[in-house]
């Protein structure tokens, strides 16, 4: 009994002594406690691609046990395949609506904020000067569909400006509708500003006052039946953390 | 023994059936048949009704039947004659343009909508001509769906008149001309009439095909409800909102499917008569 008790004692100081060395201010900036290891898969808005993709391989470099696996595609489409029961441990989505349709992320933090761009090609062919020419029938114009953050943002812009759009066609994620612009098939389109920005001199953007007021929050959860929840929590720590912020930032997102 | 080598292909080998071949193919047929078996158990069948008539369903359907048509028409007109050089036409370099001219049938649909898009799409290659001199853009309307579904599904067509070619006896056209009828006349009134069953099976399935559409459609037509929002698309969107209105979708899809394989009996798979 007694040599039991001693091997718990034991047990217990060596426990400790292993999670003392692992708060040691060895750890990287941000990162305390870097315990992260295995595979952490995210579900992640399309409009995260550049960023979250730059911030895994960060967390990489930060975590050499830990590796980073993405699914980017529409908020809409990620919950759906969530609640389907996909193996994910952390989900960030473009917009709190579709964070509440699955039920397995109890507890989201906010951690970005977004505003739609208009985007036109390059040499804006189709002379697009603001949100009118988005109800002229002539003008070719893609938007997202309703059910993913971005068209329900462009949505509520409209609304606002008090025209009805006319749309040739509505893509499943931002990304596609960026993709229409670059290749020149559209005169305009309702992005984000940050997709403007990750586009390069592919697109032009056009910033319009009414996009202040249907600003994006971005939820973040690690999800409760993560396979690898300490990876979950590390990496949403990781996305909340200074480091995180300043990516986001580069990228141009505004601060929560 | 002597067996002829009718026998031989048509009567099973005497005993029992190994357990190590019934036993994967009844999981086989259980893998192909219970997803199906699942759409039926999983549909709302209290608001079917109400659903189907919906006008969205309505678009999307009478969208499909007609671009699918229209996809099937083009395939005809210009896959039966290329399906004619194939076959009679003593081309050089000939398997080498069969080789090409299938490659959309094992061709990633997505990718042919890319492919499309970079020729036909408003900065492609022909299609920025198309809009320079007779103002006509493809993407994102109707005509450019028929022509994402056409140009997936013309190889089914090709590949199944060829075959039909291939197996007419050439000596009936060889007939007709001895008796000094034109290449041409003998194309239609002797070479047409023969292989005709190969050119129905060809066209349903041609036709399927493109109903079926998703990947080239969406890509290079984009998406929007009564222009381009076809059966898949409508499918393919509803499960992220409504997965009950996809259920219902996908079951007039799977009735179609069924209806098609019903009239096409096994002519496609003991290949054409």
């Amino acid at each position: 009994m007694r040599s039991t008790a001693r091997l718990a004692a034991l047990v217990g100081i060596v426990a400790l002594s292993l999670v003392g060395c692992g708060s040691s201010p060895t750890g990287s900036a941000g990162q305390p406690g870097s315990t992260a290891t295995g595979e952490i898969t995210v579900f992640a808005a399309a409009s995260l691609t550049e960023s979250f993709t730059r911030l895994g391989a960060d967390f990489e470099a930060a975590n050499p046990g830990a590796r980073v696996k993405f699914n980017f595609a529409g908020s809409s489409a990620l919950a759906q395949q969530l609640n389907q029961g996909a193996p994910a441990d952390v989900f960030a989505a473009a917009a709190p609506a579709n964070m509440k349709q699955v039920a397995d992320a109890a507890t989201p933090t906010t951690f970005a904020r977004n505003r739609l761009q208009i985007a036109v090609p390059k040499g804006n062919p189709g002379k697009v000067t603001g949100l009118a020419d988005f109800g002229k029938p002539d003008r070719k114009i893609a938007l997202c569909a309703e059910q993913v953050p971005c068209g329900a943002a462009a949505k509520k812009v409209f609304g606002i400006a008090g025209i009805t759009a006319a749309p040739d066609t509505l893509e499943q994620d931002v990304k596609a509708v960026l993709t229409k612009v670059k290749l020149g098939e559209v005169d305009a389109a309702l992005v984000y500003r940050t997709d403007v920005r990750a586009a390069g001199d592919q697109v032009e953007g056009i910033a319009f006052p009414e996009a202040d007021q249907a600003v994006n929050d971005y939820p973040i959860a690690a999800l409760a039946k993560a396979p690898n929840a300490a990876g979950a929590r590390a990496f949403v720590d990781f996305v909340l953390s200074a480091k995180g912020r300043e990516v986001l930032t580069a990228a141009g997102f505004d601060s929560p | 023994m002597i067996r002829t080598p009718e026998s031989r292909r048509g009567r099973p080998a005497h005993g029992r059936r190994p357990v190590v071949l019934v036993l994967p193919a009844v999981l086989g047929i259980a893998f192909l048949i219970v997803p199906l078996a699942g759409l039926l158990i999983r549909a709302p069948w209290d608001t079917l009704p109400s659903r189907l008539f919906s006008a969205e369903v309505g678009a999307a359907l009478r969208l499909s039947l007609v671009c699918a048509s229209l996809a099937t028409v083009i395939c005809l007109l210009l896959g039966i004659p290329l399906a004619w050089l194939l076959a009679r036409g003593d081309l050089p370099g000939r398997g080498l343009l069969r080789a090409l001219v299938t490659v959309p049938l094992v061709l990633p649909p997505v990718v042919g909508g890319v492919a499309l898009l970079l020729v036909l799409g408003r900065r492609g290659l022909i299609g920025q001509h198309l809009d320079a001199w007779f103002g006509i853009s493809l993407p994102f309307t109707t005509a450019g769906v028929v022509v994402a579904e056409a140009f997936v599904a013309m190889p089914f067509l090709v590949i199944s008149v060829e075959g039909a070619l291939r197996a007419a006896d050439p000596r009936y056209e060889e007939a007709a001309a001895t008796l000094g009828a034109s290449r041409w006349l003998t194309f239609r009134r002797v070479t047409l009439p023969s292989i005709m069953p190969g050119v129905v099976a060809g066209s349903v399935l041609c036709w399927a095909r493109a109903l079926g559409e998703f990947g080239a459609t969406i890509t290079f037509a984009g998406n929007f409800p009564g222009t381009t929002t076809t059966m898949p698309l409508a499918v393919y969107l509803a499960l992220e909102t409504d997965p009950e209105a996809a259920i219902v979708l996908s079951i007039v899809l799977l009735l179609v499917a069924v209806l098609v394989l019903a009239g096409l009996r096994d002519r496609w798979i003991s290949g054409p008569s």
